[in-house]
C-alpha cells in the first residue's frame, strides 16, 4: 500500500520535473509522505466507549502499523492510572485490524497491536500479570461499513474489563 | 481425440502468455472453443425394480457428470433434445453419424443393473464420433444413495482419458460457512462436496472457526478455533468427528496447514506480539521452531516434496513471500513486485505458488514460480483472499468479499474457483455466505 502511494508520488514529482522544464509554470502540489497510510489512525471518537469517566477503553492504529501514537500512548497513561487506582481490577486487550488484509497476517498483526498496548501498561506500572491479550484479527470490526473511517475505527486494541 | 484437447492447453497458453507482464489481468473469459461432449442418459438394466426406478439416477448421474465436465471449462454440453438415439441403443452400439450429425466429438454413455448382493452396478462407455472407437468402459459397484459419488468417478476418467491429466471431481471443500450481522458473525466449520452438493455443518457456530484445512492425504482437517475464547489450532477427523488441540502452547495459534505427506502440521504461534512458525508431527507431537525473527512470519506452506517451505513474512516492513529450507535455513524473499503479498499456496505440482496481492486498493489472486519470476495474476476484485489448489494443480479456489454499506450491509463472502490460465471464473454456490475454503485430495486415492 505505502509502496504503490510512494510510487504515485515519485510519478507527481517527476511529473513536477517535467511539468517544469516546459516552463508552463504549473503548481503540482506533491502530497507530503507523511500524509499517506503511515498516519492514517483514527483520532475521533465515534466507537469509543470508556472503562470509567474520563478513561477511554481504546486506541487507533496506522495500517499495516502496530507502534503507538501520541494519542494512543495518552489513552494508555490515562488507562495506567486508573488500573492502579483499582488494583484488583484485572483486562484482557483486544487487538483489531480492519478488512483490508489477509486473514491470516491480520490474526499476527491484531497480536502485535494488542501487545504494544500491553507494554505501554507494564512500563507504566501495571503487572504483566494482571493483563491478557487476544487478537480477533479481522473478525470483530467495531464499524461494518467498507471505507477509510470504518477501517481507522477498526484498527484498534481495546482494553476489556475481566472482573 | 486427446489431440484436440492438447490443441485447447495449447491455446490457454498462448493466449494467457502475454498477461506475463506485473499487473494486467486478463479478464477475457470463455473465449475458447470448448470440446462437444454429447451426454446420453443412462438406462435401467430389466433387473432394477420400481423403488430404485423412482430414484431417477439414470438421469441423475449423467447430468452430475455434464455439470462438472461443462464447469471445468473444457467441455461443452451438447443439448440432450437434439439426440436421436435411444440411451440403450447408444450404449451398446452407437450409430456415430447420428452423433457426428449435431457435431459431437465424444459420446457418454451408460447403464444401470443390480448386482446379485444387490450393489449398484454403473458401467459407463466413452465413445470418439470422430474416429468411430471406444475409448473407455469401465463399472463401478456402490449402494444406489453413493450414486454421486459414482458420477463424481466417472467425470474423472472422462477427463482422465480426454485431457491426460488428473482429474479433480471425486474431492471435497472444507471451509468456513458464515451467517448473521457483519459486526458479530456466526463461523461454522461446513465440508461439501466440489461441486456444493451433500453440505454437513461439523460446528456449531458457538465460537469463531478459521482457516480450515484438509489434509492431502486423509479425512483430517486443521483448523484455528476461538474454543473457550482462547485461540487454537486443532486437528479434526472428519469422519468420527474426533479432534484434539495441536500443541501446547502459551498463546494464540494458527494458521495451520498440513505437510504434504500429512504427517506435520505447520502454524505459526504469537507470543509477546511476535509471530514465528512452528511444526508439529502428528504421531509423536514433537514441536520444532523453524523461524526466529522479530518480524511477522505466518501462513506457512509446504513444497510437496517437502523440502521447502513458502511464508509470508514482513520482515522487510511489509508483507512479502519468501521461501526456506524445510529446517528454517536459508530464507530468501521471491515477492518483488508492486504491492503487499501474502497466503503463498505451493501448488501439488510443485512448480507454483498461489497468492493473494493487494495493490492500489484492489485484491489479486495470481500465481509465480517458486524462485519468484513468471508472475501471473488471475483475477482483481474488492476483497478476495485464500486460494487453494484443486489436487491435479489446474484450478484454484479462493474467496471473495464485497464491499459493504455504512450500515455493514452486503459485502458477503463467497466461494469461487479459477483456471490457472486465468480463464473460467465460476461462483461456487453454498447455502450461506462462505470463506476460507480448502480443497481435499482425490478421495479415491485413499
Amino acid at each position: 500500500m505505502l509502496l504503490s502511494k510512494l510510487n504515485k508520488i515519485t510519478l507527481a514529482l517527476v511529473m513536477t520535473l517535467f511539468l517544469g522544464a516546459c516552463a508552463t509554470q504549473q503548481k503540482v502540489t506533491v502530497p507530503s509522505p507523511s500524509s499517506g497510510p503511515t498516519d492514517d489512525a483514527y483520532t475521533g471518537t465515534e466507537t469509543v466507549k470508556f472503562l470509567a469517566d474520563g478513561v477511554p477503553d481504546r486506541v487507533f492504529f496506522a495500517t499495516n502499523k502496530s507502534d503507538l501514537t501520541t494519542a494512543a500512548s495518552a489513552t494508555l497513561a490515562k488507562q495506567a492510572t486508573y488500573l492502579k487506582a483499582n488494583p484488583t481490577l484485572n483486562v484482557v486487550l483486544e487487538g483489531h485490524a480492519d478488512e483490508r488484509g489477509t486473514r491470516e497476517y491480520n490474526l499476527a498483526l491484531g497480536e502485535r497491536r494488542a501487545t504494544a498496548a500491553k507494554n505501554y501498561l507494564i512500563s507504566n506500572g501495571i503487572a504483566a500479570n494482571r493483563i491478557k491479550v487476544i487478537s480477533y484479527g479481522k473478525e470483530k470490526p467495531a464499524n461494518p461499513a467498507s471505507n477509510a473511517l470504518a477501517w481507522s475505527q477498526n484498527r484498534r486494541a481495546v482494553t476489556v474489563k475481566t472482573n | 481425440m486427446k489431440y484436440n484437447i492438447l490443441k485447447i492447453f495449447f491455446l490457454f497458453f498462448l493466449i494467457t502468455s502475454k498477461s506475463f507482464a506485473l499487473v494486467s489481468v486478463d479478464i477475457t473469459r470463455g473465449n475458447l472453443d470448448p470440446l462437444p461432449v454429447a451426454i446420453s442418459n443412462f438406462y435401467f438394466d430389466v433387473n432394477i425394480d420400481g423403488n430404485l426406478k423412482k430414484t431417477n439416477i439414470e438421469n441423475k448421474i449423467p447430468e452430475l457428470i455434464q455439470n462438472n465436465l461443462t464447469r471445468s471449462g473444457l467441455f461443452f454440453a451438447l443439448d440432450k433434445k437434439s439426440f436421436i438415439q435411444k440411451p440403450e441403443v447408444a450404449h451398446n452400439k452407437p450409430r456415430f453419424e447420428d452423433w457426428s450429425f449435431i457435431k459431437a466429438q465424444v459420446l457418454v454413455t451408460g447403464k444401470i443393473s443390480l448386482e446379485k448382493d444387490e450393489r449398484l452396478k454403473v458401467e459407463f462407455k466413452l465413445w470418439d464420433v470422430v474416429s468411430a472407437t471406444e475409448l473407455s468402459a469401465l463399472a463401478f459397484y456402490t449402494t444406489p444413495d453413493n450414486w454421486r459419488r459414482v458420477g463424481h468417478l466417472i467425470s474423472d476418467k472422462i477427463y482422465e482419458r480426454l485431457t491426460g491429466e488428473k482429474g479433480y471431481f471425486d474431492t471435497r471443500i472444507i471451509y468456513v460457512a458464515e451467517t448473521g450481522p457483519k459486526v458479530n458473525k456466526k463461523k461454522r466449520l461446513a465440508v461439501m462436496d466440489q461441486d456444493g452438493f451433500g453440505v454437513k455443518y461439523l460446528t456449531l457456530g458457538n465460537e469463531i472457526v478459521l482457516t480450515p484445512r484438509f489434509s492431502p492425504t486423509n479425512q483430517l482437517v486443521t483448523y484455528m478455533s476461538y474454543y473457550k475464547n482462547l485461540p487454537r489450532v486443532y486437528l479434526l477427523n472428519i469422519e468420527t468427528g474426533l479432534q484434539d488441540l495441536v500443541g501446547d502452547f502459551p498463546g494464540m495459534t494458527f494458521a495451520p496447514r498440513f505437510s504434504s505427506d500429512g504427517k506435520k502440521i505447520i502454524m505459526s504461534f504469537a507470543q509477546e506480539g511476535n509471530s514465528d512458525i512452528y511444526t508439529m508431527d502428528i504421531k509423536t507431537r514433537v514441536v520444532e521452531k523453524l523461524t526466529d525473527h522479530p518480524s511477522i512470519d505466518t501462513s506457512p506452506s509446504y513444497s510437496p516434496d517437502g523440502t521447502q517451505i513458502a511464508f509470508n513474512s514482513d520482515r522487510s516492513g511489509f508483507q512479502q513471500i519468501y521461501i526456506m529450507k524445510s529446517d528454517g535455513t536459508n530464507v530468501k524473499r521471491i515477492s518483488f513486485g508492486d504491492g503487499l503479498y501474502g497466503t503463498p499456496v505451493w501448488s501439488p505440482r510443485g512448480d507454483l505458488i498461489a497468492f493473494t496481492k493487494l495493490y492500489r486498493n484492489k485484491f489479486y489472486i495470481g500465481v509465480m514460480r517458486s524462485d519468484g519470476s513468471g508472475e501471473r495474476l488471475l483475477t482483481e476484485n474488492y476483497y478476495q483472499e485464500a486460494p487453494s489448489w484443486a489436487p491435479n494443480g489446474r484450478v484454484l479456489i479462493f474467496y471473495r468479499e464485497t464491499a459493504s454499506d455504512t450500515a455493514g450491509r452486503g459485502g458477503g463472502a463467497k466461494l469461487l474457483s479459477i483456471d490457472l490460465t486465468g480463464y473460467n471464473e465460476r461462483l461456487i454456490s453454498t447455502e450461506t455466505d462462505a470463506s476460507d475454503p480448502s480443497w481435499s485430495g482425490l478421495l479415491s486415492a485413499k
